[in-house]
């Protein structure tokens, strides 16, 4: 829920609350206020009643209502002199209304010429049903006008004041690391918004700074490790020229070079994935998978007949797509070399290639491979394997920089990968 | 005599076997001793490189920074220079710059520890002639240069001669006793490289390197090489040719002559 509407639910709430219990409240004292009025002339009444009732005998004789609004009957002297002033609301029919209407009545007893007397004064009250229907419906549109005044308000002031926080919020969704160039800007009066967008640009500004650290330290470090490993390598390979070597000594020699080789392996391929997840390869051109293929194919050849692995390549379409030369060869080598080491003696590889997609199945391990790590870093299966760990994650990268998608299954006892080619030129 | 200052004595003694060496015929008897500059900052690398370079009887001089170089590129010729990029006091590409400048005919190889692609361009852009990336085999380093050097001396024809073997590398074809040995592709190549380290040792790394390329990878130790091997010397002994290409304690391989 936006902030706007959840203000607007939280105050519509409280003006519910509070215009109740004030209308209940004004009711009260409105009410209390009319009685204490009505009281008042009713005993300013009786006493113009007895008044009069002094001077004019036939006053007491009016037994009734009628017209007037009052009425007089004689009692005893004792019940006149134990009765007091005695409010009550009652009601009386009303002619015009035709009907029963609420009227105030005081009830007394007063002494006339040694008799005594009951009067009774009346006086027509508020209807109490009007009167709370009457407020019940000023209250209702009181309250309505405030919630439409409060939303108005609301979606003209506070949206405009809210303006630059919802464009941060859009410059940080837009923002991503190593990609964006620039940090969020935005230009307002409003000290919390300028806090919190310094606050996330001191943040987004360390995230950048460390990620690019990171990025240059891997380079570094690789690049540092060259030549040192260049040094190892050449020195290992002009001893191993020595004659003078005995066989264990030679192939103890030839072990410490092949730990080099992998070093120096895992050295350039940690090199490559920086420079994939850097974007330096920017040289794309079309790039026929149907050929590449066949040139990898060849190029594999020899190893997979010494692991006597069949490849099969069928070709549904021809597929042309817009990359860097090398990057896709990585691919395509990448995903036939791993097809070829992985798999059985005797067993095979079948590349299929249509419009969109490259498929390279191998027969192999019974069992699936762990679909959800396989294209992480450094993720063997085997611990013993002697390769980098890094030749999927490669691949991952490269297939992100060019918005392909690659894909493990296993089926039919096939260990298969499907690059698809959608989202490219 | 030219000294300059800050020079070794070292260095001033390979002045003087470069500079007389062609008074001398070389060990082979067909040409002079050919000079080669190793531009390089790392004195253990210098030393390997050289090392390799004395068993192929290469002259050699080595410069450790920028201006070293400047300065004897300024007095000296070369037949070839081994060309570090990123050098103290300068960049290994403005030397190249330089030396386009003064005209010079030199054959350069740039070594660098940088794989870039950027560099590759700018570097044969700007005249080098090939171009390395570090760490890399003795025996890939032994064919570039004489890959370049051969093509600086190549008189029209592009052969390498050795015992009765002839290799048109421009018709890729094989003639022993002038007779055509049919190779495929990988043998072609394979026999390229052993005849250009001819008598030293290649490890299964390089040549694995060399001919299938850099994807590919140890696994069961480049065993699948041996049946190229054995395929090639079957064809060089059936046709009687005059090399032959030695196991070295299995770790590599050398071709002698017989």
């Amino acid at each position: 829920m936006k902030l706007l509407n959840q203000s607007v639910k939280y105050l519509s709430l409280s003006i519910l609350l509070i215009v109740s219990i004030w209308s209940v409240v004004f009711y009260i004292s409105m009410l209390d206020e009319i009685e204490d009025r009505i009281d008042d002339g009713l005993a300013n009444y009786k006493l113009l009643v007895i008044q009069k009732a002094a001077g004019d005998s036939t006053v007491v004789t009016k037994s009734t209502f009628d017209e007037s609004n009052y009425a007089i009957q004689e009692i005893s002297p004792a019940v006149a002199l134990a009765m007091k002033d005695r409010y009550v609301d009652t009601l009386m029919y009303m002619q015009d209304e035709d009907d029963m209407e609420p009227v105030r009545m005081l009830t007394t007893a007063f002494q006339n010429n040694n008799r005594y007397y009951q009067l009774k004064v009346i006086n027509s009250m508020v209807e109490e049903d009007d009167l709370i229907e009457d407020l019940f419906w000023s209250a209702l549109w009181l309250y309505i006008i405030l919630v439409v005044s409060i939303i108005i308000i609301n979606n003209l002031v506070l949206q405009k004041l809210w303006t630059p926080f919802y464009s941060l919020l859009n410059q940080l969704q837009q923002f991503r690391l190593g990609k964006s160039k620039q940090l969020p800007q935005i230009t307002t009066h409003t000290r919390e918004f300028n806090d919190l967008k310094n606050a996330v640009n001191a943040l987004l500004q360390h995230s950048v700074e460390t990620y690019n650290q990171q990025k240059q330290f891997i380079e570094n470090a690789s690049h540092e490790l060259q030549t040192p490993l260049a040094i190892a390598t050449s020195k290992l390979e002009l001893l191993l020229e020595k004659s003078n070597l005995s066989g264990t000594e030679a192939e103890s020699i030839s072990e410490v070079l092949q730990m080099l080789e992998r070093m120096n392996k895992l050295n350039k391929s940690l090199l490559l994935l920086t420079k994939i997840e850097n974007k330096q390869f920017f040289q794309n051109e079309p790039v026929n998978i149907n050929t590449l293929a066949r040139q990898c194919i060849s190029n594999l050849e020899d190893f997979a007949a010494y692991k006597a692995v069949r490849i099969q390549l069928t070709e549904a379409a021809q597929t042309s797509i817009h990359i860097n030369t090398s990057l896709a060869s990585t691919v395509l080598l990448n995903l036939i070399k791993n097809a070829i080491i992985h798999n059985r003696a005797g067993g095979e590889v079948s590349i299929h290639i249509t419009e969109h997609a490259l498929t390279i199945c191998n027969t192999g391990a019974a069992t699936p491979l762990d679909a959800a790590h396989i294209f992480q870093r450094f993720y063997k299966a085997d611990a013993a394997a002697k390769g980098t760990g890094l030749g999927l994650a490669i691949i991952k990268a490269i297939c992100n920089l060019y918005g392909f998608t690659i894909r493990y299954n296993y089926n039919n006892q096939q260990h298969c990968f499907t690059l698809l080619f959608t989202g490219s030129a | 005599m030219l000294y300059l200052p800050g020079y070794s004595i070292c260095i001033t003694l390979f002045n003087l076997q470069a500079r007389y060496s062609h008074f001398f015929p070389d060990f082979t008897g067909k040409m002079q001793a050919m000079k080669i500059l190793i531009v390089e900052d790392e004195p253990e690398l210098q030393k390997a490189i050289a090392d390799s370079l004395a068993r192929e009887h290469f002259v050699t001089e080595t410069a450790g920074t920028f201006d070293v170089a400047m300065e004897k590129l300024g007095v000296y010729n070369y037949d070839c220079i081994l060309l570090d990029i990123m050098l103290p006091g300068g960049d290994g590409l403005q030397l190249l710059q330089e030396l386009k400048k003064t005209g010079k005919q030199e054959n350069i190889i740039i070594i660098s520890a940088k794989d870039s692609l950027d560099d590759k361009l700018a570097g044969l852009e700007l005249g080098a002639d090939d171009y390395l990336t570090k760490p890399f085999h003795i025996a890939e380093l032994n064919a570039r240069i004489k890959a370049v050097l051969r093509r600086k001396t190549l008189d029209g024809k592009n052969t390498i001669e050795t015992a009765n073997l002839q290799l048109n590398l421009t018709e890729r074809q094989l003639l022993v006793n002038n007779q055509l040995v049919p190779l495929n592709r990988k043998e072609f190549d394979i026999l390229n490289y052993f005849l250009l380290n001819k008598n030293r040792l290649i490890t299964k790394n390089a040549l694995a390197e060399h001919v299938w390329g850099d994807h590919i990878d140890q696994a069961d130790n480049f065993d699948f090489i041996y049946y190229q091997i054995k395929n090639l010397r079957k064809k060089l002994q059936s046709c009687q040719a005059g090399v032959e290409i030695e196991s070295i304690y299995g770790v590599g391989y050398k071709m002698i002559e017989i």
